[in-house]
């Protein structure tokens, strides 16, 4: 429930032989990163052996420098780092008549931001006149966007007689 | 030797009379009243007798003489005010602090309603006669959080501070957690328990809580904040399913009272939080969390009610005084 993970993309370069994709993946699963997306640029008309990889993942905060080193000692060059990008995650709990008030309008009311989207959602469904509980898991590019997404949550919960309970945020 | 005067005899007046009576701490009581009667005695009351006497379902003393006689006329150094809160009026024990301040006694209460009704009229009041007001039992009960305020953390600056203030709730949010019961189910437990009133709402919507919070707002930045500026929502529309899916991430949920003036969030709301946070505390218990820039993080976890637990408050608020005002024989 905790933010503070940095989404990267890179661009690595290494010997198109066996076992170097997975000797520059290896690092990564050793500094706790976790990897959203691989991407081979094999220029067609070359010659050379040398293979271009475009990495996409998520680290937690801090381990980007240490995820260099590992990888520098493993023969592979990084040509370039993307532009960092904070990812924030919080995990709120709705609670009402969550279909009837339209759920799928709840979420887009974030995903329609451009900066923060619902990433995950979990319903218990009980009988039908029943109100259902919802876990919802947000991410935001910055902290700032975080707290305008939850101030929607928080007015569409208001609209539509919603009860939104929202992680105490860390204390310090 | 100090002489006190002592208005309510209901659990925590009771338990007020019974420790002094049990501690041998130079304290004689020389009025004593509730809302059926009281008495008066300027060599000190026999405490057993009038304890007996509540006991077996008498008043404290006589009908005819009244908590305003007593406080009036009494001969005493300091008020224990411990009636039963009105949250609306703070009355009528508005009217005996006052009345005593006025006089040049010292006030000792574990009433919430003046506290937050007229704190700093009566603040002022306590100062203009050379008097002290405290008010440590008013939140968290045995928690000494006033005086943690006050004095452990004198030159902090306080930047925000968050609470579970009601017993109740947390037991409730408690048992829901751990035992997958409803909250209505919680609920009725709670009131086998001795722990819910028959009407729950005072404590289930959060406006207990949102009280508390708004004297240690107007205690620790005298920012005149009232219960209207607390943005306050309950717990009594939680259900199971939210207390699983919290589970299912390592949370829980409980009912949180925050401040952070520099923020302006004033709030008492039930929140998500980690299972091994220090504010999740089980059953009845109270927890505080204040931050501060030179302490950084403090966190204060007792019991929040009761009526011995209520008194070691009091008494810690009237020897305090003694100490510092009145001269010791």
């Amino acid at each position: 429930m905790k933010g503070g993970s940095v989404q990267v993309s890179m661009k690595l370069e290494m010997k198109d032989s066996p076992g170097q994709l997975v000797a520059a993946i290896k690092p990564i699963s050793e500094v706790g990163g976790n990897i959203i997306a691989v991407i081979h640029q094999r220029e067609p008309d070359s010659d050379t052996d040398i293979l271009d990889v475009q990495i996409v993942l998520e680290l937690p905060e801090g381990r980007l420098e240490k995820l260099k080193i590992l990888l520098q000692e493993q023969g592979v060059h990084i040509q370039r780092i993307g532009e960092e990008r904070l990812l924030y995650t919080r995990t709120v709990i709705m609670i009402g008549h969550l279909m009837h008030t339209d759920l799928s309008d709840t979420v887009d009311q974030i995903d329609s931001t451009g900066f923060a989207e619902v990433s995950e959602l979990s319903m218990s469904m009980p009988a039908i006149k029943e109100r259902s509980s919802s876990r919802i898991t947000i991410k935001s590019v910055s902290k700032d966007d975080m707290a305008s997404a939850l101030a929607i949550l928080r007015r569409v919960a208001k609209q539509k007689s919603l009860l939104l309970v929202e992680p105490l945020e860390d204390i310090g | 030797m100090m002489r006190v005067a002592l208005i309510g005899m209901g659990s925590v007046g009771r338990g007020v009379a019974e420790t002094l009576a049990k501690k041998d701490l130079g304290i004689i009581i020389t009025g004593i009243a509730d809302s059926r009667g009281g008495c008066m005695d300027r060599n000190g009351i026999d405490i057993p007798a009038v304890l007996s006497a509540k006991k077996n379902g008498n008043s404290c003393g006589t009908s005819g003489i009244t908590a305003l006689d007593v406080i009036r006329k009494a001969e005493y150094d300091l008020l224990i005010e411990v009636t039963p809160t009105n949250a609306l009026s703070g009355e009528p024990a508005i009217g005996y602090i006052k009345t005593a301040l006025a006089r040049k006694k010292h006030v000792v209460t574990s009433n919430k309603g003046p506290i937050a009704l007229a704190s700093k009229e009566l603040r002022t009041l306590a100062q203009e006669n050379n008097v002290a007001l405290r008010y440590e039992a008013t939140v968290a009960g045995a928690i000494p959080i006033m005086h943690t305020l006050e004095h452990g953390l004198a030159g902090n600056e306080i930047i925000g501070l968050y609470g579970v203030l009601n017993g109740t709730c947390n037991y409730i949010l408690t048992r829901m957690a751990d035992e997958g019961l409803t909250y209505e189910q919680a609920l009725m437990e709670a009131r086998e328990m001795g722990y819910a009133e028959a009407d729950p709402t005072y404590d289930v919507q959060g406006i207990d809580a949102a009280i508390k919070l708004v004297i240690l707002a107007n205690t620790i930045w005298d920012n005149g904040v009232t219960l209207e500026n607390v943005d306050r929502t309950g717990i009594d529309l939680l259900t199971a399913d939210a207390l699983r899916l919290a589970e299912e991430e390592g949370c829980t949920i409980r009912l949180i009272a925050e401040a952070i003036p520099r923020k302006n969030i004033l709030r008492v709301s039930p929140r998500i939080i980690e299972k091994n946070h220090p504010l999740v505390v089980e059953g009845t218990l109270n927890a505080l969390t204040l931050e501060t820039d030179l302490a950084k993080e403090i966190t204060l976890i007792g019991r929040g009610a009761g009526s011995i637990e209520t008194a070691s408050a009091i008494l810690g608020d009237i020897l305090f005084i003694r100490d510092r005002y009145v001269q010791r024989t």
